[in-house]
């Protein structure tokens, strides 16, 4: 187990330090810095060099990131180029919106997706099953847009039920803001979610031990929930741990739509203004986030059912 | 935990607006209600959002919402009116030598949030803190670089004389322009804003929000509305919080919305004909544009009137290759220029430009450059010239125009002539997209600022701008009309250009 933490951690260090290096290099290559893109009617060329000096961004690029590592194995994850604050208070004000927007989505995706995939997987290729089959399949075939737009247009700007966007709104006072963000991430994750325990609970289902258990006439309750869905739920788990991105797309996608002050909408704003320290920053915190994911994911596996191997 | 309850009522209200709408039955007694001006309520404005480029400090102000948000608490020494003429606000008069080199302002009896009298010595700050070099980032720097510190002064308590080192009858303009809020005498941290508007500060998240409460002692007398937010979000959400209920004002709409609105009964458009400019920008030191017979070439084969109705989707009225349709010192005497395509053909067969394929880069930093650029690629091809549209980065795109492309897409907002033409015009202007570089114009332009008198000043102009329009590299095709939205409870707001000082200005509207 020390050996299985001691390789995870150094591979979470490399890839953090391959990210890291990647991003920079990404934004460097993006046209103009964060000094050229307050260039537009209000600065003059002449204040935009001194801009420019004073941010730093007439150093080499080597030395800009550096100076960047060697703050952040400090902890300090830098300040920001355009704000002149510090990128933490940037993280802070961003990550409770996406928080909540992701866990209340998983605490609605998951149990559903679980139900939908037993409810499936035991009537596999029933009527039932085809049902839903075709109604999550279509829901993640229509792309986040779609559904939002559409969502928005019917129960906020027709019926007047549901706010059609956080401008104006604060979450602890009106949570009816979550209900159509949720239900676009909704949309988005349940299809494959369900069609993972589906296939799980089949595999189960016909494999040798519940074979077994039944003929010893274990209650068909108990058998679902003690033998076959801890089996089931492996596949389920691990992509849950993958749908971390298709989730974090989609976050994307509709807090632009939604606008909701998220972390999406941080980094989007960061990567506009080429503010580096900001982007930077964003995407570590999302490193770290989906490793640990990952990592979580693995040992619930293990748990689940020990004789997954770790360390795939 | 009144504001919790504030936003549970209003989600209820929002709710009952909506079946309001659905049942028909939506505010049409507005018009009663209108000519009585009510107290009390909250006001949500929503602006176009800049993330973190947001700010509280006056000085480094850029955006339409930081605008916005700065004039509900600072005031300037000058506001701008319709036709972007100047007009008194903090100080409530001025008066020049005669050389309009040393300029006196009175300054009116207005108070700070704090109880503090405004003084000339506030003045003197505000306009050093402006000025000072070691924050590039604070905007008015270029425009009051002929302003003479060193040799301003307080002249008496409500006195300030203010010396430049150029004479400029225009000053009291750039007096008007953004940046050149009024502070506190050692005003230093701009988290904490006091100023003399109609409005104190509540609360400030960049991206987000601003909100701030009626001040009572206004010298202009209190605002209306109780409380002020002013909202940051893209065209989208502002559509949709306008039309859900979750905001009374939006913004700098588009004219697709403004059709789909005006067709309910929730939402009002108020339209400013005319305010801001759409142009398309020759660079005339570069082939094929250093030939002022191409340059004429061009301006003939626009048709201007199609480019308005389908890119502005009609909401705008035909340019004359000229900045500023309505403002003072417009020469609007000057004929339009109409499309002649045989005339540009003989222009063009002259210049040896006929069948040559030029380019013109545009990209979509500005709703419609590209649309337009399109449409007139189509136009020119009637005279048989190939205009290939090349589509650049848009963030970048202000400053990669003045280098790249010998065609490019421009777009200004309201600002007085004079000002455009010192930012965009002159040998040494800093946004010169056209490569106008004549030393006569500068000369005629110098000579025609020290000009005390108006009308001289005026007719000086004139000449300045006709010649402008006929060899000058500005194709100007349109002036788009400034759209904002606001619900149909919003009274009291004027149709007028942005920068101007009726412009998101929330002390004199009420809610019916």
């Amino acid at each position: 187990m020390r050996w299985y933490a001691a390789q995870r951690a150094a591979l979470a260090m490399l890839q953090l330090a391959v990210l890291s290096v990647l991003v920079f290099v990404l934004t460097a290559l993006l046209p103009g810095d964060a000094a050229d893109l307050r260039f537009t009617e209000t600065l003059t060329p002449d204040q935009v060099v001194r801009l420019r000096e004073q941010l730093g961004l007439d150093r080499p690029a080597v030395e800009r990131f550096t100076h960047w590592l060697g703050n952040v194995v400090t902890g300090d994850l830098g300040t920001s180029l355009i704000s002149g604050g510090p990128v933490v208070d940037i993280v802070k004000a961003s990550v409770g919106a996406t928080l909540v927007l992701t866990l209340t989505t998983l605490a609605v995706v998951v149990p559903l997706a679980v139900a939908l995939g037993i409810l499936m997987g035991t009537r596999e290729n029933g009527r039932l099953d085809r049902a839903i089959t075709s109604v999550t399949l279509g829901l993640s075939a229509i792309p986040d847009f779609v559904i939002a737009v559409v969502l928005v247009a019917v129960f906020s700007l027709k019926l007047g039920w549901l706010p059609a966007t956080w401008v104006g709104g604060e979450l602890l006072a009106s949570p009816a803001l979550l209900v159509l963000p949720v239900a676009v991430l909704f949309g988005r994750t349940v299809c494959l979610l369900s069609r993972q325990v589906r296939a799980g609970t089949i595999t189960a289902l016909q494999a040798e031990y519940v074979v077994q258990a039944r003929r010893l006439g274990v209650p068909r309750r108990r058998l679902l929930l003690r033998h076959v869905l801890p089996n089931a739920a492996v596949p389920g788990v691990q992509e849950l741990a993958r749908t971390g991105d298709t989730l974090l797309g989609g976050v994307l996608v509709v807090e632009a739509i939604f606008a909701i002050p998220g972390f999406a909408t941080a980094l989007v704003d960061g990567v506009e203004t080429r503010d580096v320290p900001v982007v930077q920053g964003l995407t570590l915190v999302l490193a770290v986030a989906a490793l640990l994911i990952n990592l979580g994911a693995d040992l619930v596996c293990n748990r689940l059912v020990p004789r997954t191997e770790l360390l795939r | 935990m009144s504001e919790a309850l504030n936003r549970r009522g209003f989600l209820g209200l929002a709710g009952g607006l909506g079946l309001a709408a659905m049942t028909g039955c939506g505010a049409d007694g507005g018009a009663d209600a209108a000519s009585q001006p009510k107290s009390g309520g909250r006001l949500r404005a929503v602006y176009a959002g800049g993330g973190a480029k947001e700010v509280l400090d006056p000085h480094v102000q850029s955006l339409f919402v930081d605008i916005a948000r700065h004039k509900a608490m600072y005031e300037k020494l000058v506001e701008l009116g319709p036709d972007l003429k100047p007009l008194p606000r903090l100080a409530e008069k001025w008066e020049p030598d005669a050389q309009a080199a040393t300029w006196r302002f009175t300054l009116r009896d207005a108070t700070f949030h704090d109880g503090q009298k405004l003084t000339a010595e506030d003045v003197l700050y505000s306009l050093s803190r402006m000025a000072d070099p070691t924050s590039p980032e604070r905007v008015a720097q270029s425009s009051l670089a002929t302003l003479d510190l060193r040799r301003c002064r307080a002249v008496d308590q409500r006195t300030v004389e203010l010396t430049l080192t150029a004479p400029n009858a225009e000053f009291p303009a750039l007096l008007a322009g953004i940046g050149t809020q009024i502070v506190r005498n050692g005003f230093k941290d701009p988290t904490k804003p006091i100023g003399t508007g109609p409005f104190t500060f509540v609360s400030f998240e960049a991206g987000r929000s601003m909100v701030a409460r009626r001040y009572d002692d206004y010298w202009d007398g209190a605002a209306r509305i109780e409380e002020l937010h002013v909202l940051s979000a893209d065209a989208e959400a502002r559509a949709n919080a306008l039309q859900g209920g979750q905001a009374e004002y939006a913004n700098e709409m588009t004219a697709t919305f403004a059709r789909t609105a005006e067709a309910g009964k929730t939402v009002k458009i108020v339209a400013a004909k005319a305010s801001t400019t759409q142009a398309f920008v020759m660079k005339v030191d570069q082939a094929p544009f250093d030939n002022p017979d191409v340059r004429m070439a061009f301006k003939l084969l626009a048709d201007r009137q199609r480019l308005v109705d389908v890119v502005l989707a009609g909401r705008g009225q035909v340019a004359n290759d000229l900045f500023g349709k309505g403002f003072q010192y417009y020469p609007a005497d000057l004929p339009q220029r109409e499309r002649n395509v045989e005339e540009a053909k003989a222009l063009l067969k002259k210049a040896g430009a006929l069948n040559k394929e030029f380019e013109i880069y545009t990209s979509d930093a500005s709703a419609g450059f590209v649309e337009a650029a399109t449409l007139f690629a189509e136009q020119v091809a009637e005279a048989g010239v190939k205009l290939k549209v090349t589509t650049g980065g848009s963030q970048t795109y202000a400053k990669d125009l003045l280098t790249k492309g010998m065609m490019g897409s421009h777009r200004s907002g309201a600002m007085p002539i004079p000002q455009y033409i010192t930012d965009r015009l002159l040998s040494k202007s800093p946004f010169n997209v056209t490569h106008w570089r004549r030393p006569a114009f500068d000369a005629g332009f110098a000579a025609a600022q020290v000009l005390t008198d108006e009308v001289a000043r005026s007719s000086k102009y004139s000449e300045l701008q006709k010649s402008l329009r006929d060899e000058g590299g500005i194709l100007a095709w349109g002036h788009p009309d400034y759209l904002v939205a606001v619900s149909s409870k919003v009274e009291g707001v004027q149709a007028v250009p942005p920068n101007t000082l009726d412009s998101s200005r929330f002390d004199k509207v009420w809610l019916a």
